[in-house]
């Protein structure tokens, strides 16, 4: 958004390559327009900026003398993994450096008998599970990037997935975070205990957006693998049907293994992409699993079967092997390739609301949808109530894009409105930071800044994202109202 | 309710202007828990009650002076619970207290902590800013993450006054199974079965017994019970025997010793040190009476790569908690300031000069 122009400063960079030339071999340290390109942005691409270099460090011996020299010559650090965060969180600062921890992509441990892998921050998420295999376990949360996202992006976002109902993200499955301040100085959040004297800092690192420190290695805990699963694949003919469904399921004492939820128009978009079998008459279609041992499973599978009837599907499937089962997931799977099919762009949401305020929140989209002229199919974690609406649009017609962020950003303050969030796990990032002014009070905002300032005094690690500043909440014109008084009013509003 | 927050607020704001300490306190059940009291008591009973409870949302926002028991019997009237099993250490804890404390009973190993099942807080800084974090839903990334690092904190950053937690269902079934075995076999058996899907929920190992429970769907409970074998407890027993554990009235706690709290990793081999032990949470949690010396009890527990935390006892002068190294040490510093630029609640409950 802001390729107008760039005012790079040739001595500013000449100094901070020559800083990092000092720590790493040659081929380590990118400037040249042409090798920075392919860091301008993440997956959120509508955003792109070129950085003043990128640092390819191997070591954490190298990732904090970069750290310490970026903070000696007062250079922004932005780092990044695999790049595909949805928030623009990895978005470079174009008077910084893009710290890439990508070659740091080793398991360092992996102990069966403790369950936990000790693990460099640029390693792939699957890549853990693949690794701990052959002893029958796996690493829980599995962000639909999985293949190719990192486990430090993970820790960055507090990712979820969809089994985090019953699994829990990051912050629940991870253990350990050793990191570097930008001081330069290593600090280790968490051990390979249960807990660690002082205040969970660990839980405060998870989902910081890489603002805090830089992770250089993280141990996980593994769990075993269920020995099977099974899905239900109900049909509905009123998408609030359905999303009272998912209320009786959980009300009846089950956590499901998985819970999602997809409208018409999404089924339809993904039906043709990946023939899953899918009902198109059905107004939504929901996706129930159950896993664990085969007794547990047919025991679930029989309760979950009999709530979802009396709750009003009128058709389900329930797979009959593991081929089956991947079936009726493909689509929900593939729902975001399928829709970027139909479409030239689509724009990912991610609110999460309280799963029965559903109804209004699907209607509210409906009127979107009219309102801005664009179409907008939902998929939606119904377990945990996260939502991802993905409007359609083009890119290249500059109106439909800014009808697009329009639309999204009445989306997320209606999320707040109903209870909710404006970002369940993609992050902030740079996207959504406007609307961090609407769901936080200036006084918390500033309490943000508090913390961030505890472990970064300079604001030099990923400045500007996630926590917006008082001018820029006045310059978004709306503010957080609570009970309807404007909080402060002693304060000046521009 | 309101009114009973800008009392609160106010006495917070009059502290920090004379910069006088508060010692936030509910029923006061772990008084004996960290490591000074200081200041003037804020009784937080006074902001009480059950604020909003959606069973299918598995979520409850509770205010901090509501008795834990009212919350736990709320729960189970709708066939769900806090799977942490928080100790209340006597008949006033409150959920306030439960939260700062952040301690969790015998199911953490398997199902997590209190922070694990914090999902938003209100608090009161130490400016009297009343601020709210996180919210009522199972993912929320908006910002940092001020909320569970609450659990624990024992109110050393601010005044909690409500917390939202998720609840989740109570386990269709259970099962207590005993078995005969010394500690390092103990410790082996439960990180093998650690590895496989068996549906243990608490497990506890003290002089020679080992205790095992079952938690989950009736066919599980059943197949973990015969994978496991052992005798199976009577069921009313073993849940007079899983309170005592958690609430350290069993007799393993009646003792004079100081009473030292082991985190470690749990496949730590057995412990060399003096004294008796009591282990829990598959092998990650080893409670020693011991009049050894704090030196050698902290060199055991970094050793095997985690800490030792004096939890009960009169002569606190060895340091209830393990040191921080300096740069962690300094970061708590700058947070605590952060929260508490005055320094006014609990001052040296944590660390002396924090």
């Amino acid at each position: 958004m802001n390729d107008g122009f760039r005012l790079l400063d040739p001595v500013r960079q000449a100094d901070a390559v020559k800083a990092l030339r000092a720590i790493l071999p040659p081929e380590a340290v990118l400037y040249e327009q042409e090798d920075t390109k392919p860091y301008e942005c993440d997956g959120l691409s509508a955003y792109r900026e070129l950085p003043m270099a990128v640092a390819l460090p191997e070591n954490e011996e190298q990732v904090g003398r970069i750290l310490r020299a970026c903070r000696e010559l007062k250079v922004p650090v932005v780092a990044r993994g695999a790049g595909t965060g949805l928030s623009g969180g990895a978005l470079p600062h174009g008077k910084g450096v893009l710290l890439s921890l990508a070659k740091m992509k080793r398991i360092l441990a992996l102990d069966p008998v403790a369950r936990t892998a000790r693990v460099q921050p640029g390693v792939r998420n699957l890549a853990i599970s693949e690794a701990a295999a052959p002893y029958g376990l796996y690493y829980a949360p599995d962000p639909s990037s999985q293949i190719a996202c990192t486990i430090g992006g993970n820790v960055a976002e507090n990712s979820g997935g969809v089994h985090c109902l019953k699994y829990g993200l990051t912050v629940h499955n991870v253990l350990r975070v050793r990191a570097c301040t930008i001081e330069g100085e290593t600090v280790e959040f968490g051990n390979e205990a249960l807990d660690a004297p002082g205040l969970d800092l660990l839980a405060l690192i998870m989902g910081s957006e890489g603002m805090l420190a830089v992770a250089t290695e993280i141990t996980v805990r593994l769990v075993p693998k269920p020995q099977t699963a099974r899905v239900i694949l109900a049909a509905f003919d009123d998408v609030e049907k359905a999303g009272n469904a998912a209320a009786d399921v959980i009300a009846a004492g089950i956590i499901p293994a998985g819970l999602e939820m997809m409208d018409q128009p999404a089924t339809r978009a993904v039906e043709e992409y990946v023939h899953a079998g899918y009902d198109l008459e059905a107004a939504a279609l929901l996706l129930c699993e159950s896993d664990g041992t085969p007794e547990e499973v047919e025991e679930e599978i029989a309760r979950m079967t009999a709530v979802l009837k009396a709750s009003g599907a009128y058709d389900f499937r329930i797979s009959q092997n593991e081929a089956e089962r991947l079936k009726f997931w493909s689509g929900r799977k593939a729902a975001f390739s399928a829709v970027g099919r139909i479409s030239p762009d689509y724009y990912c949401m991610d609110g999460t609301i309280p799963r029965k305020r559903l109804g209004e929140i699907l209607m509210f989209i409906a009127a979107m949808e009219k309102k801005y002229g664009l179409r907008c199919p939902n998929v939606f974690h119904a377990g945990d109530g996260n939502l991802h609406p993905l409007i359609l649009f083009d890119a290249n017609d500059p109106d439909q894009l800014r009808r697009t962020e329009a639309f999204a950003g009445e989306v997320l303050e209606k999320c707040i409105e109903v209870g909710g969030t404006i970002t369940g796990e993609h992050g902030v990032g740079i996207e959504k930071i406007n609307q961090m002014c609407v769901q936080f009070a200036p006084a918390e905002l500033a309490l943000f800044r508090a913390v961030k300032s505890a472990f970064d005094p300079e604001n030099l690690l990923n400045p500007e994202k996630n926590i917006p500043s008082l001018r820029r909440c006045a310059e978004f014109g709306r503010m957080h109202v609570r009970g309807g008084q404007l909080p402060h009013p002693e304060l000046p509003r521009f | 309710m309101q009114e009973v927050v800008e009392q609160y607020a106010d006495r917070i704001r009059s502290a920090a202007a004379g910069k006088m300490p508060l010692r936030l306190r509910g029923g006061g059940t772990k008084d004996f828990y960290g490591q000074a009291l200081t200041g003037e008591v804020l009784d937080t009973r006074a902001y009480a009650g059950i604020i909003a409870y959606e069973p299918t949302e598995l979520v409850i926002t509770v205010r901090c002076g509501t008795p834990l028991t009212e919350l736990e019997a709320a729960l189970r009237a709708q066939g769900q619970h806090l799977a942490f099993e928080p100790p209340h250490f006597g008949p006033g804890a409150t959920v306030g207290g439960m939260v700062a404390a952040g301690l969790s009973g015998p199911r953490r190993a398997w199902a997590g902590a209190v922070r694990d099942f914090v999902l938003g807080v209100r608090v009161l800084d130490g400016r009297g800013d009343d601020l709210s974090f996180g919210g009522q839903v199972m993912k929320n990334v908006a910002g940092y993450d001020v909320s569970r690092p609450m659990a624990g904190s024992l109110g050393t950053l601010g005044l909690i006054l409500e917390v939202s937690l998720k609840v989740p269902p109570l386990p269709f079934a259970e099962a207590t199974l005993k078995l005969e075995m010394p500690e390092d076999k103990a410790i082996g058996i439960l990180n093998h079965w650690g590895g496989q899907p068996l549906p243990i929920s608490a497990s506890a190992w003290a002089d020679g017994d080992l205790a095992v429970r079952l938690s989950g769907a009736a066919s599980a409970v059943k197949a973990a019970r015969d994978a496991i074998g052992g005798a199976t407890v009577d069921p009313d027993q073993a849940t007079r025997f899983w309170t005592a554990i958690r609430e350290q009235a069993d007799p393993f706690f009646s003792t004079d010793k100081p009473l030292w709290r082991l985190s470690v990793p749990s496949v730590a081999p057995p412990l060399d040190l003096p004294g008796d032990q009591l282990i829990e949470w598959g092998g990650a949690l080893r409670w020693l009476a011991s009049n050894a010396d704090a030196r050698t009890i902290r060199d055991a527990a970094a050793q095997a790569g985690g800490h030792a935390t004096l939890f009960r006892a009169a002569d606190k002068s060895a340091g209830v908690f393990t040191q921080l190294t300096p740069p962690l040490l300094n970061i708590h510093r700058r947070l605590k300031h952060s929260f508490d630029p005055a320094g006014v609640f609990n001052p040296g409950r944590m660390y002396p000069d924090l």
